[in-house]
């Protein structure tokens, strides 16, 4: 874990994720502005087959998870795998190129894939039928190429907690998404397959996204701070709680359905459960924080990553509250659901990879940011953004929740929705605004002549 | 080398953690609903036409020219066809991201749409993949047969807010040809809707006895 093993990291591929991530994460945004339109009447495309707004979700939805967390996940993952290891990954030349060139032309293909029509109704698997062997065989591939150098470290020490989740959410994915994207589309109909189709959405965020996002930042926040975790126990207890109860949890996306009860109520138990181990990460990292709190005002980074852990003690103490049988009554199908993806996919590992990119790109450019008030501002934009974009939706959640359950017309829970979905609309400007800050910083960082001594940017501490 | 913890050794995490937590997790919540629904018989799309609604023969009046054109004389084969592509439409649509299929059995659901939903009125190919839904930004639709003209369909793709003022609904200028009439596309998602929760209605009609 310390620079003096920076000769294994390969530059150039960390570089290219980190670029197409920022690419598709703009693109993304422009795609729930522009669909956040149709709400309010403002649609430009309307009547454009190919631009229909139903069309344009599935981009934005889709584009978010495969092409923007995903990209970023690589380009954190090879970065700190081989500092975590000593080793370096697999195979840069071929299979590391192979995978990133892959990865692009699959997300592609699946944007016009889903634009023409191709879509499969598997929600965030709706990529079409035909890309997805290609992607189960992409994500095969990618096992080796970092699990192997944890392997070799795993025969000379103990494994490091941030290994632990790559290794779990590395194998995980490959099985949930043969499962999401096979088992309902062709071989189990119905409400079973409305089960199945639960686990995996719930899966693809719970055992891909989560543990890689907590094993990048079990790496970065650590290196960053300059100091150990604050508990090594409390890890064990997190990954252990995380991993057995994560699984069992799928069906709370359909509560109240005609799936068998059994299920339903496992789900919700073992979801408020969930958050008991939830807490011990969040306390962990927040422990860990503490001494160094200024980092948080000194260093753009940390504050990414930190803003972003408060965001998920905030969904996760939600999610224990929204699961509840009584709580579902009134807010399932509304707004209220849109509100926590947004907190948890973008306020959270959206955050944690900016994070990880305001570090990164100097480090690599090496030279400065290029501007700190830049940061600050594309910081606060996006913050801003993205809370009142929270307090807005679950407002109109349980607006439209009541509305449906006292039996007034169903219109009139879409025409009341219209003041929170033209604020929606605003946070949607702010977040972007933030993102264009973002973007021209780290473009205009590339571009600076690099400095010699590259300044700690990073740490708040004084160790 | 005996002083690794069992915990952080990589065989423990990749096995225990990788394969046998995971497919706990997934008997759970995959394979025993599963496991405790595949006694009920799926349906076949035979079957399914076994059972027409009437508001099928009424589009073959309402459109006759375009129903002869695109899907042929009223009747099983063209209830097949019309089907197949309207659950074609509505995926790629997505329309099944702001219309659920399923009643609850709380909140007055029943009430505002009819019949709480049961498992087997999905046991069939055209719950394959299943289409619940979980997003209503509009109505649920798995009790919409009957409550609509077709009529009122065929007006509603075109312009929803000029059916139902205030809709958010998008336009589905493609699902018509260049006379302003259902299209293919179109004929079939009428025909689709009008098909969703036919089997749970009170017969309105002797045609449904058919």
């Amino acid at each position: 874990m310390t620079d003096g093993k920076s000769g294994v990291v390969n530059y150039s591929l960390v570089k290219f994720h980190i670029g197409f991530s920022m690419l598709y994460l703009g693109i993304v945004m422009l795609g729930g502005l522009l669909y956040s339109l149709q709400f309010i009447g403002l649609y430009p495309f309307s009547g454009i087959e190919f631009l229909s707004p139903g069309r344009i979700r599935m981009l934005h939805t889709n584009g978010a998870v495969y092409g923007f967390i995903i990209n970023g996940f690589m380009a954190g993952l090879y970065w700190a795998v081989p500092r975590l290891t000593g080793y370096r990954v697999w195979n840069e030349k071929y299979i590391g190129w192979f995978l990133a060139i892959a990865l692009q032309a699959a997300v592609l293909a699946t944007a016009a894939g889903l634009l023409l029509g191709f879509a499969q109704a598997i929600e965030w698997g709706e990529t079409p039928i035909f890309i997805d062997p290609a992607i189960v065989a992409w994500l095969i591939v990618a096992l080796p190429q970092f699990v192997l150098p944890i392997y070799k470290h795993a025969k000379e020490k103990a494994l490091y907690a941030a290994n632990w989740y790559i290794v779990a959410g590395l194998i995980w994915i490959i099985m949930v998404y043969i499962m999401g994207n096979y088992v309902p589309q062709f071989f189990v109909p119905g409400v079973a397959g409305a089960a199945i189709t639960g686990t995996w959405i719930h899966d693809a965020v719970g055992l891909y996204v989560t543990p890689i996002g907590w094993g990048l930042m079990y790496y970065f926040v650590p290196v960053l701070l300059r100091k150990p975790i604050w508990s090594h126990s409390l890890s064990l207890l997190g990954f252990w709680g995380l991993a057995f109860f994560y699984p069992l949890q799928g069906v709370h996306h359909y509560l109240w359905s005609p799936i068998p009860m059994y299920a339903q109520y496992a789900a919700v138990l073992s979801t408020v459960v969930l958050e008991l181990a939830v807490a011990t990460v969040i306390v962990n990292f927040l422990m860990t924080l503490r001494g160094n709190t200024e980092a948080m005002r000194t260093s753009i980074p940390i504050r990414w990553m930190f803003v972003g852990t408060i965001n998920y003690a905030i969904t996760c103490l939600q999610c224990a509250f929204q699961v509840l049988l009584t709580t579902q009554k009134v807010i399932h199908f509304t707004d209220w659901v849109v509100g926590h993806a947004h907190l948890i996919m973008f306020g959270t590992f959206g955050f944690w990879i900016m994070g990880f990119f305001a570090y990164l790109w100097p480090k690599m450019k090496k030279a400065e940011a290029y501007s700190k008030s830049l940061d600050e501002w594309a910081f606060w934009l996006v913050t801003v953004g993205t809370a009142t974009m929270w307090v807005d939706l679950i407002s109109a959640g349980l607006m439209q929740g009541f509305n449906w359950w006292g039996l007034s017309p169903f219109i009139d829970s879409v025409n009341f929705s219209v003041p929170f979905w033209v604020t929606r609309a605003i946070t949607g400007v702010l977040i972007t605004a933030g993102f264009v800050l973002f973007a021209y910083n780290m473009y205009m960082t590339g571009r600076r002549a690099p400095v010699s001594l590259l300044k700690a940017q990073t740490s708040g501490g004084k160790a | 080398m005996n002083k690794i913890p069992a915990s952080e050794k990589f065989a423990t995490i990749a096995i225990i953690v990788g394969i046998v937590f995971f497919a706990f997790g997934t008997f759970w919540q995959a394979v025993a609903p599963w496991l405790s629904l595949k006694n009920i018989p799926v349906k076949s799309m035979d079957k399914i036409a076994e059972n027409i609604p009437p508001e099928f023969y009424m589009l073959a009046e309402d459109y006759p020219e375009e129903f002869k054109k695109y899907l042929g004389e009223p009747g099983k084969a063209s209830f097949i066809e019309a089907l197949t592509t309207g659950k074609k439409v509505y995926i790629a649509e997505a329309c099944w991201h702001c219309h659920s299929q399923y009643v609850r059995p709380v909140s007055n659901e029943e009430m505002r749409y009819g019949k709480v939903s049961y498992p087997s009125e999905y046991q069939n190919v055209m719950q394959l993949p299943q289409l619940l839904g979980t997003r209503r930004v509009g109505p649920d639709l798995i009790r919409e047969s009957g409550v609509h003209s077709n009529d009122w369909h065929a007006a509603h793709f075109k312009n929803p807010p000029a059916v139902t003022p205030g809709s958010v609904m998008p336009k589905y200028a493609w699902f018509y040809d260049k006379n302003g009439r259902p299209n293919k596309k179109g004929l079939s998602i009428i025909a689709y809707m009008q098909w969703l929760g036919s089997w749970a209605k009170e017969p309105l009609y002797e045609l449904s006895k058919k």
